[in-house]
């Protein structure tokens, strides 16, 4: 296999695909610090120029870690639509790239063409979209769900409250959320990550914030973000579960590290439809974020943005309710600054929907990257314009207890508003019944906690 | 004309006389308007001379402003007063349309600077000195930059501090401790001198041996594997600053391992996190946790996920 191209008169050649995927990457901290990034700013164009060129079937027979030995490989490769796959594995990655831009090329087009793609070719054509291509392309593909409510419709935006606290206090938690509500942040799930990953506590949780659904009558599912084996405790001893969660990774190593295995999630997806108790049809909720797998060690050398579309794949084997990218949550040793954050933002939000999963994003960042509230804010504003199903809703987006920031409750509104867009259907109709919202808009009872002290 | 068209130019009008000075506005600013709706904001009118303009404000992050109730017209203001003490979340705070009020907004990013700037800091020698803690390094040569890009190094002690640990260090201790940076100095600054005592004094009254304590600069949780192939002690417990959430530099963790040596990962470990006073684990409760927690990785000769099983 020879991969080589000129570029201002200079030679390059890329010795695999591995490091050909690698530098055909935007600029990121954590593929430097996997030895994989560009050394220079014209051997990433390079690497893009001959990545273009490539059938996809290369990229189908290449995955980032072999099959025999990696059972996320095995996942996706199964799973695809082999008819399909046929039709289009002689496009070159360019070619991909064209025809998803097309206007010719129509949203069920697309869907059905997701059936024939691995990861891999996935990760690929995204490498070479620049930020707006990734937005636009998205923004074809609306990917929906249904568990108590509906998620991802076009015309609407949904907002995960996240009500952490650094002691997990019922009654704390209670209040975020009820400050939570009162801006239409809860549509998504009402999902609290705990401190403590005991079965008491969580059971403990889970009871609260199902009691807060049922008093107020809320279109919505509850979630509470322990270690799956945990939940899956407390769903066989009968505690009320909208969504069941887990963090996934890349490649079976590093899933390992999180104490988790395909296997695992099977049971729990099974055990999820025999007991959640909304109506469904789906019922799981995962969350990604490139960078997992190498602080692991486990990224086979590969670069961290295939290792996330692999996670996509993954997800899919389960239908999933929502699924999102925590995308500046694990430090800048893998996304430096604002402008690394904002395009993984943008990369993993329209893998996943290329990759046929309701996609949602936790635009954040930790204290240490280079990196403030209003990169976010903008990386808020291109995601909805993308169609991002969802973001996460805190307390002014300063998560206390996992000591790093994201979008608020305040933002929720704020893009609805911006956009003219709406919350879920079920639970917009449930606002204005309780007269929060109108017309879109909130009304002069919404913002204020105490709405919900007395029912 | 219809009743809301007169009443809106009787607004303009009685607007306009109060701007002029005419007449008096029933509001002040420190205490708005109850006619004035949650999203709503209409400031009131004043006349100032900018002569005498003087601005000299308190200190917003003080907990009386901090926590002060921001919602407007409250239905329920004691409830909302019992709610945001509940939590250290930004509750509470009302809105500016759908945006955030002035005050909070600021609040927010002054917090956010405040936390930027600990991460830049150093650990204070005076407080090592205290302890008798001498510093070694990790392979990180560029500073905190490097420091922030390179975890891999951050995981390594470089040759003169494997040389000097070797040397001045007693080796196979019962419990050894030491002291790394992590992402936060002010971590360590605001709980080393209540855990460290406790530690030491909670080893003594177990009867284990306490090997000598130092100090790792550019530390990160992986160099515990270094520390035990060095020293060869059964436990060690490495006291290091978390990353800094918002406004709040002062959560340490103690990430904990039975025998680690090269080649042991996260799983292998144990952490006690979110240490720190008012909010968090009382940095004195966590030296007791801590060394009860030594003693069971001894009993059971095993941390982490091990750990876990066998004490099933
Ligand atoms: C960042 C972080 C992570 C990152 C770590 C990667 C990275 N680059 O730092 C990621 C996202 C991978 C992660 C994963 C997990 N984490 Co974590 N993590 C944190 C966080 C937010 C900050 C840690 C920090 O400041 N470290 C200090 C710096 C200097 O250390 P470092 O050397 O740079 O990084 C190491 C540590 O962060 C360590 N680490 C991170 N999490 C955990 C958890 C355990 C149990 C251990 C032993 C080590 C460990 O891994 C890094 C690499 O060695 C803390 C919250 C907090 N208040 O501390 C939670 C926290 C430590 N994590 C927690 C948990 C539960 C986990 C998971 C088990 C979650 C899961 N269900 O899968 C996994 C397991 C990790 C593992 N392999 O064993 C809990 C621990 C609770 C407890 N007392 O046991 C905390 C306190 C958060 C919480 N309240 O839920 N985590």
């Amino acid at each position: 296999m020879l991969l080589r191209t000129k570029l201002h008169g200079k030679t390059y050649e890329f010795p695999d695909i591995r490091l050909l995927m690698g530098k055909a990457n935007e600029e990121k901290s954590g593929d430097r610090l996997a030895g994989v990034g560009a050394e220079t700013a014209a051997e990433r164009v390079a690497a893009k120029l001959v990545l273009a060129e490539l059938p996809l079937s290369v990229l189908r027979e290449t995955p980032a870690v072999p099959y025999d030995e990696d059972e996320v490989t095995r996942v996706i490769q199964d799973a695809v639509n082999e008819t399909v796959y046929n039709e289009i594995k002689d496009w070159t990655v360019g070619e991909f790239r064209e025809w998803l831009l097309a206007d010719t090329t129509s949203s069920e087009m697309i869907k059905r063409v997701s059936a024939g793609l691995t990861s891999e070719m996935i990760a690929g054509v995204t490498k070479i979209m620049s930020n707006l291509d990734l937005i636009y392309a998205a923004k074809k593909i609306p990917r929906t769900a249904h568990c108590n409510n509906t998620i991802g419709t076009p015309g609407t935006l949904s907002s995960r409250n996240q009500p952490n606290h650094p002691t997990d206090s019922p009654e704390g938690i209670r209040a975020e959320i009820y400050e939570g509500l009162s801006y239409g942040s809860g549509d998504s799930v009402i999902g609290i990550n705990p401190v403590d990953d005991s079965y008491g506590s969580v059971m403990r949780l889970l009871e609260m914030s199902y009691d807060i659904i049922k008093t107020w009558e809320v279109p919505t599912q509850n979630c509470v973000l322990a270690h799956v084996t945990t939940q899956m405790k407390c769903l066989q001893a009968g505690a009320p579960i909208g969504l069941i969660f887990q963090s996934l990774a890349g490649s079976q190593k590093a899933n390992d590290s999180f104490g988790i295995s395909v296997e695992m999630i099977d049971e729990a997806y099974a055990l999820a439809k025999k007991y959640c108790f909304p109506a469904g049809p789906n019922y799981m909720y995962f969350e990604t974020g490139q960078g997992s797998a190498l602080s692991a060690e486990a990224h086979n050398g590969w670069d961290q943005l295939t290792l996330e579309a692999r996670i996509y794949g993954f997800a899919k084997r389960y239908s999933p309710y929502q699924v999102n990218t925590v995308v500046g949550f694990i430090g800048p040793e893998y996304l430096y600054d604002a402008r690394q954050i904002q395009r993984a933002g943008l990369e993993d939000h329209f893998m996943g929907k290329l990759t046929g999963i309701p996609m949602g994003c936790d635009a954040c960042y930790t204290n240490h990257a280079r990196a403030d509230q209003n990169a976010i804010e903008n990386l808020a504003v291109m995601l909805t314009a993308a169609g991002c199903n969802y973001f996460m809703g805190v307390p002014m987006g300063d998560d206390s207890m996992l000591s790093y920031q994201c979008t608020s409750y305040h933002d929720a509104p704020t893009l609805r508003q911006l956009f003219g867009l709406r919350p879920a259907p079920e639970f917009e109709k449930w606002m204005e019944n309780l007269g929060l919202m109108k017309n879109g808009v909130l009304t002069d009872k919404a913002g204020d906690p105490t709405f919900f002290l007395r029912r | 004309m219809d009743q809301s068209r007169i009443d809106s130019i009787v607004e303009a009008v009685v607007k306009e006389l109060i701007a002029a000075g005419a007449i008096k506005s029933a509001t002040t600013p420190s205490a708005p308007d109850s006619a004035q709706p949650a999203g709503g904001s209409t400031p009131a009118a004043r006349h100032l001379s900018h002569d005498t303009l003087t601005i000299d404000l308190p200190d917003p992050t003080v907990d009386a402003l901090r926590y002060a109730p921001n919602v407007t017209n409250p239905k329920d203001l004691d409830g909302l007063k019992a709610m945001i003490s509940s939590t250290t979340a930004r509750i509470g705070v009302g809105r500016a349309g759908p945006r955030y009020k002035t005050n909070s907004l600021l609040l927010f990013q002054g917090d956010h600077a405040i936390t930027q700037d600990a991460l830049m800091r150093d650990v204070d020698q005076k407080l090592l000195d205290e302890f008798g803690l001498f510093t070694v390094q990790t392979r990180i040569t560029g500073g905190k930059q490097e420091y922030l890009l390179r975890p891999d190094l951050g995981r390594l002690l470089d040759d003169e501090a494997r040389r000097t640990v070797a040397e001045k260090c007693a080796k196979g201790a019962n419990v050894q401790v030491v002291v790394g940076d992590g992402l936060s100095a002010a971590a360590i600054e605001a709980n080393l001198r209540q855990i460290f005592p406790v530690i030491k004094q909670g080893c003594q009254s177990a009867g284990l041996s306490f090997g000598t304590p130092f100090f790792i600069q550019y530390c990160r949780v992986g160099v515990l594997n270094d520390i035990g192939d060095i020293l060869q002690p059964d436990v060690v417990i490495l006291l290091i600053g978390e990353r800094p959430g918002l406004g709040r530099a002062d959560s340490m963790s103690a990430y904990m391992a039975y025998k680690p040596k090269g080649g042991d990962s996260d799983a292998d470990r144990d952490v006690v996190c979110n240490v720190f006073e008012n909010g968090g684990t009382n940095p004195l409760e966590a030296g007791a946790f801590v060394v009860q927690i030594a003693q069971k990785m001894r009993q059971h000769q095993a941390s982490g996920v091990k750990l876990k099983l066998a004490a099933k």
